[in-house]
């Protein structure tokens, strides 16, 4: 059942598919209306960063569990220009005061957790999850 | 469910105090900290529990609803999170604040042949303005100093030029080797855009002499009650930080009984002319309606009557010494 389900991100219709798959994984897995309508949200900011700065890259949607717990987990991945300053752009109003969307800080917020892997010129990693 | 009697009541009766007990509800809610996507979900979740035949069209709105309003919630998250953060900065600056003022902390000199008042108000929290006093024996000196720029960095190079005069003070009363020692040392270590104006004047206690230079300085105001005229003490020398190695020439004027003199900061003369009034000749009708005052008095009437005038709106900080035989 730990299936992992991968969509590119090329068009701006992919974050639409991307969501699509976030939105069925989660109601699956079992969050509420709430929960789920945050999760979609934080795959939709992702997969859009990605569309916007990186031109190209994937958004992987799992299922995880540990200890009997369960819950949800995204990698969106890409080949970009990499961030340059991460402790920068995890700053409140760093990327909102341009109008840009949640920004990363507001993906964290509407997670449990959030890593992210980042070189210049190479891309970068942003894995969430959040628990049921 | 609490929301969902309240919304039943207003409901069944669409009163003025059924609204007024929501906005009170919701108060609580806020308080919680709950998100906006969350309150309408507990709207529609109330929805559904009252009207179990609820149009899907309805539920779907509320649907839609929640998905949007996650955004709201975040700006709203983000908001509170820049308002602790504001919060942590405000408390940081009164600390900052507090020693700034325990360091540059003025003791007024209380001696029999000279009498000294003091007015220095600053415009923010932190003052931009300095008067150090210093004396011995036989001198007593002050320097009067005004940072050109606001603010933090300006409360952090004042902090410097105090460590600069209190080094000096044991060494020399000289203005004009104090201003060029202060000068190489604001020179060489503060930012380019960051200048220093100084007014700086040493009594002889002995001989009655009052001898003064100034580094870019507001001119001081000398009473000569014999002749019942002001004289301004000025002089020429740059502003303190622009250039290394410049030089700062000296005056010196013999003051008699009842003489004074009165130095300034740009904050107290920053105020719209009036009329053909330069806000100097109002000074000095000012200082000459209650020469008869104290010193200390006198620098607080000084600052009472300018803050009346209407064009003086402080922008400024405002510093008053006033010097008196």
């Amino acid at each position: 059942m730990n299936t992992k389900s991968t969509v590119e991100i090329i068009t701006e219709w992919d974050i639409v598919a991307a969501r699509q798959l976030g939105r069925n994984e989660a109601k699956e897995i079992g969050f509420g209306a709430v929960d789920q309508a945050r999760i979609t949200t934080a795959i939709s900011e992702l997969a859009r960063n990605i569309y916007l700065y990186a031109r190209a890259g994937e958004v992987a949607i799992e299922r995880i569990s540990e200890g009997g717990r369960v819950g949800i987990r995204i990698t969106a991945a890409d080949k970009g220009p990499g961030i340059n300053n991460i402790k920068k752009v995890m700053e409140d109003g760093y990327s909102t005061s341009g109008g840009l969307g949640a920004g990363l800080p507001g993906v964290k917020r509407l997670m449990d957790t959030m890593d992210i892997q980042s070189s210049i010129e190479k891309g970068t990693i942003i894995i969430i999850e959040k628990w049921v | 469910m609490q929301y969902q009697k309240i919304v039943s009541d207003f409901l069944s009766n669409q009163t003025e105090r059924n609204l007024y007990i929501g906005q009170n509800f919701i108060r609580q809610l806020i308080q919680k900290k709950v998100a906006p996507e969350e309150v309408i979900n507990i709207h529609k979740y109330a929805m559904e529990q009252l009207y179990p035949d609820l149009p899907e069209y309805i539920s779907h709105s509320y649907d839609f609803l929640i998905e949007i309003m996650v955004h709201f919630g975040l700006t709203l998250k983000e908001h509170q999170s820049l308002l602790e953060q504001q919060e942590e900065l405000r408390m940081e600056m009164n600390v900052a604040t507090k020693i700034q003022n325990m360091i540059l902390r003025t003791k007024i000199p209380q001696l029999k042949d000279i009498d000294i008042g003091m007015v220095s108000i600053p415009i923010r929290k932190m003052n931009g303005d300095y008067v150090h006093f210093l004396g011995d024996k036989s001198h007593v000196s002050v320097a009067v100093t005004d940072v050109v720029g606001k603010g933090v960095p300006a409360a952090l190079c004042m902090s410097m030029v105090k460590y600069g005069l209190d080094t000096l003070e044991c060494s020399t009363n000289a203005p004009s080797h104090i201003l060029e020692v202060l000068n190489r040392i604001i020179e060489k270590s503060v930012d380019d855009s960051m200048f220093v104006s100084m007014f700086y004047g040493t009594y002889n206690v002995e001989n009655g002499k009052f001898t003064y230079g100034s580094a870019g300085h507001e001119p001081a105001l000398y009473y000569n009650s014999g002749k019942e005229t002001f004289f301004d003490l000025e002089s020429k020398g740059l502003l303190l930080g622009v250039m290394p190695e410049v030089k700062y020439p000296q005056y010196e004027i013999q003051l008699q009984d009842n003489d004074f003199i009165v130095m300034i900061t740009d904050g107290a003369t920053d105020f719209r002319k009036q009329g053909e009034l330069d806000p100097r000749d109002v000074i000095k009708n000012i200082a000459l309606s209650c020469r008869h005052l104290p010193a200390q008095e006198m620098c607080e009437k000084m600052y009472a009557y300018l803050k009346k005038l209407p064009d003086f709106d402080l922008e400024d900080d405002f510093t008053v010494v006033i010097f008196k035989k």
